[in-house]
């Protein structure tokens, strides 16, 4: 949601000159950001034991329980218990499935990255020319055009429009594929590889599922990679408004360059570092969006279980799943950096 | 050469007086004040669609103040015999699943709207701003330790982190305005922050020092008057996010319960019958959009004329 637009960290120029800080900063955040899930896993109203034992046991069983899971010891060991399971790769039990919610998520996250990977796409390729576009009109029609565009983008509740676009493509017009990933006749035909059904069912031959997958994962893509659209173009725009009251434009149209060269060739390629990072802070903020879209077309990836977890009061899988975006969102911050570390001369 | 006895210098030669201040300068700081505001207020009417987000933003407050002559069905009334019947002249937006009228429903709703605007505005403000002017000017360690911590609260996606918070506190409304205003404060923090760097080494904080200001009074009386005009801007677009948060825990049944017409629960609950009746869905998803819509274009037009920066 436009939320997340505003709520995309800044990408902070000023800490670009020493690396190991910044690893450093990341590993005090990640940190914290395990102190508190598992402050909101404690705080929870729900009592763990009582989801356990059930509440006919006997009050030596629940005594014994309330041990086991070591509650009777103060916080702080319990946050230490909780870091080592963590270093083992244990989250818990999810009470849904009764798997370790470490094999559910690695079971259900490789969809969700499927949908958020071609909705970034959608978003990169529709967003980065209208950037353009509205930088070379800027203060005419075109450019307010662009401008009510993305903040559209932003405005739209996002599982409202994949509803409406359920609506008038699958049900009226009957151009996309329904929820869920592939028509039900294709289920199951492709083995699981990647996870990714697209590259599953290409890699296998089965033309006839990737048609139908690819008939499936069109719209949600679209509606998801609405909002990375928006702030993509928005970002686009402001960099390329910057380069091309530079000195140099001025320089090269004075040359005499098509007007096309000056801005492709010159000032476009100029931003293509500033880009790259903005790219991957929007391919971060997909997962939440991911959250409200695969509940709304019943694709099986991380955030319909994170959401149908969360109606049961699973904490462990809440938890899990929150834990793990967070993660992947300091990652993705860690790797904006060291993109403009690698490719800006300037920060060398 | 007569050539350049015609060229006029455009600039004024060095021996004009020269006036420190222009003719119109204000006198008082109230005074300076009312022309900053009517300046602001005139290139804020110059654009059209700073004006038709303002003018959606009021229609919303008098729908809410006045809901009660505004609808013309009571919210809560049911009517199975009218139950899911389209848009007409008696429903103007049809009836739900209960045959309670829509638009009356949507009516009431821009009071909930309001009310988690506002509770989380009045909490998110405040703390922000006094996490990033109290980092912002007294540095280092003070600094180190609130930065951190708005750095954790950062680094998840804002609607995923309220989804944990509702997860611990329990659904509800009110459970999901504490845990929107829980997520909403860092970037506010982090803006407060910015502008105070940018202030602490200016001379009239210097001068404030001098004089034996407490940091308290400089801080309160000084630095958040200069931080505000950028942290309204900021505030008004959060706006917008705070409606989609609200609305997308609403739709996941974790926000307001029924039979609240809040906007995203009335979603949630006409999702099972809208392959049949599109307006039980249509109609408060275009409620939400034009708020949020709204919201995002003031914001953008108030970014223009009170950050001076913005280009």
């Amino acid at each position: 949601m436009s939320t997340l637009s505003m709520r995309l960290p800044a990408i902070s120029f000023h800490r670009f000159h020493g690396f190991g800080n910044r690893l450093v900063t990341v590993a005090v955040t990640l940190l914290g950001l395990l102190a508190l899930t598992f402050f909101i896993g404690r705080v929870m109203p729900l009592d763990p034991v009582l989801s356990i034992v059930g509440s006919d046991a006997d009050q030596s069983t629940y005594q014994q329980v309330y041990k086991q899971l070591g509650l009777d010891k103060p916080l702080y060991m319990q946050f230490g218990y909780y870091l080592r399971d963590l270093l083992h790769g244990d989250l818990g039990k999810a009470m849904l499935t009764g798997h370790a919610v470490t094999t559910d998520i690695a079971r259900v996250f490789p969809a969700t990255v499927e949908l958020a990977t071609v909705a970034i796409l959608i978003g990169t390729f529709v967003g980065v020319p209208l950037g353009v576009y509205a930088a070379t009109r800027r203060g005419r029609l075109g450019d307010q055009v662009v401008r009510v565009i993305s903040l559209c983008g932003y405005s739209v509740p996002v599982f409202w429009f994949g509803m409406m676009g359920l609506l008038i493509f699958y049900a009226w017009l009957g151009w996309a594929g329904g929820a869920g990933r592939v028509d039900l006749s294709y289920d199951g035909l492709v083995t699981r590889m990647t996870g990714l059904l697209l590259v599953d069912s290409a890699i296998q031959g089965e033309w006839d599922t990737f048609r139908s997958a690819l008939k499936h994962i069109t719209l949600p893509a679209c509606i998801l990679g609405l909002h990375s659209m928006a702030y993509i173009s928005r970002m686009t725009r402001s960099f390329m408004l910057a380069q091309l009251s530079q000195e140099y434009i001025i320089t090269a149209r004075v040359k005499g360059l098509s007007e096309r060269n000056v801005i492709w060739n010159h000032a476009f390629r100029n931003i293509l570092v500033q880009l790259l990072t903005i790219v991957a802070l929007a391919y971060g903020s997909l997962l939440e969006g991911a959250v409200l879209i695969e509940t709304v077309f019943a694709w099986p990836g991380f955030g319909q279980y994170l959401t149908s977890s969360l109606l049961l009061g699973d904490m462990n899988a809440v938890m899990g799943c929150v834990l793990l975006i967070g993660i992947i969102f300091v990652t993705l911050n860690l790797i904006a950096d060291a993109l403009y570390q690698v490719f800006d001369p300037r920060t060398r | 050469m007569p050539a350049a006895m015609t060229i006029t210098s455009p600039l004024p030669s060095p021996s004009a007086p020269v006036t420190t201040t222009p003719p119109d300068a204000p006198h008082s700081a109230s005074e300076a004040l009312r022309q900053t505001l009517k300046r602001g207020a005139r290139r804020l009417t110059r654009n059209p669609l700073t004006m038709a987000g303002l003018a959606v933003v009021l229609v919303l407050l008098l729908v809410a103040a006045f809901a009660p002559l505004i609808a013309t069905h009571a919210p809560f009334a049911q009517d199975l015999s009218n139950a899911l019947k389209a848009p007409d002249a008696a429903h103007w937006f049809g009836t739900d699943e209960y045959g309670r009228d829509i638009f009356s429903r949507l009516v009431y709703g821009s009071r909930i709207t309001l009310y988690i605007i506002a509770l989380v505005t009045i909490v998110v403000g405040p703390v922000g701003l006094a996490v990033g002017t109290i980092s912002g000017y007294f540095g280092g360690w003070v600094d180190t330790v609130f930065m951190r911590i708005t750095d954790i609260f950062i680094s998840f996606p804002g609607l995923v982190l309220a989804l944990a918070f509702v997860a611990a506190l329990g659904p509800g409304l009110d459970h999901a305005i504490i845990a929107i205003a829980l997520t909403a404060w860092p970037p506010i923090a982090r803006l407060a922050r910015a502008e105070t760097l940018s202030l602490r080494k200016a001379d009239f904080v210097a001068a404030a020092q001098l004089q034996g200001a407490s940091p308290a009074r400089i801080i309160v009386r000084h630095i958040v008057p200069m931080c505000l005009s950028s942290v309204i801007v900021r505030l008004t677009m959060n706006m917008a996010g705070v409606i989609l948060t609200a609305a997308g825990l609403g739709f996941l049944g974790l926000g307001a319960q029924p039979p609240m017409p809040e906007w995203g629960a009335m979603i949630s609950a006409g999702r099972r019958y809208m392959l049949e009746c599109w307006w039980l869905v249509a109609m408060p998803g275009a409620a939400i959009m034009m708020v949020s819509l709204a919201f995002n274009l003031l914001g953008d037009g108030l970014r223009d004329v009170l950050d001076p920066r913005s280009e």
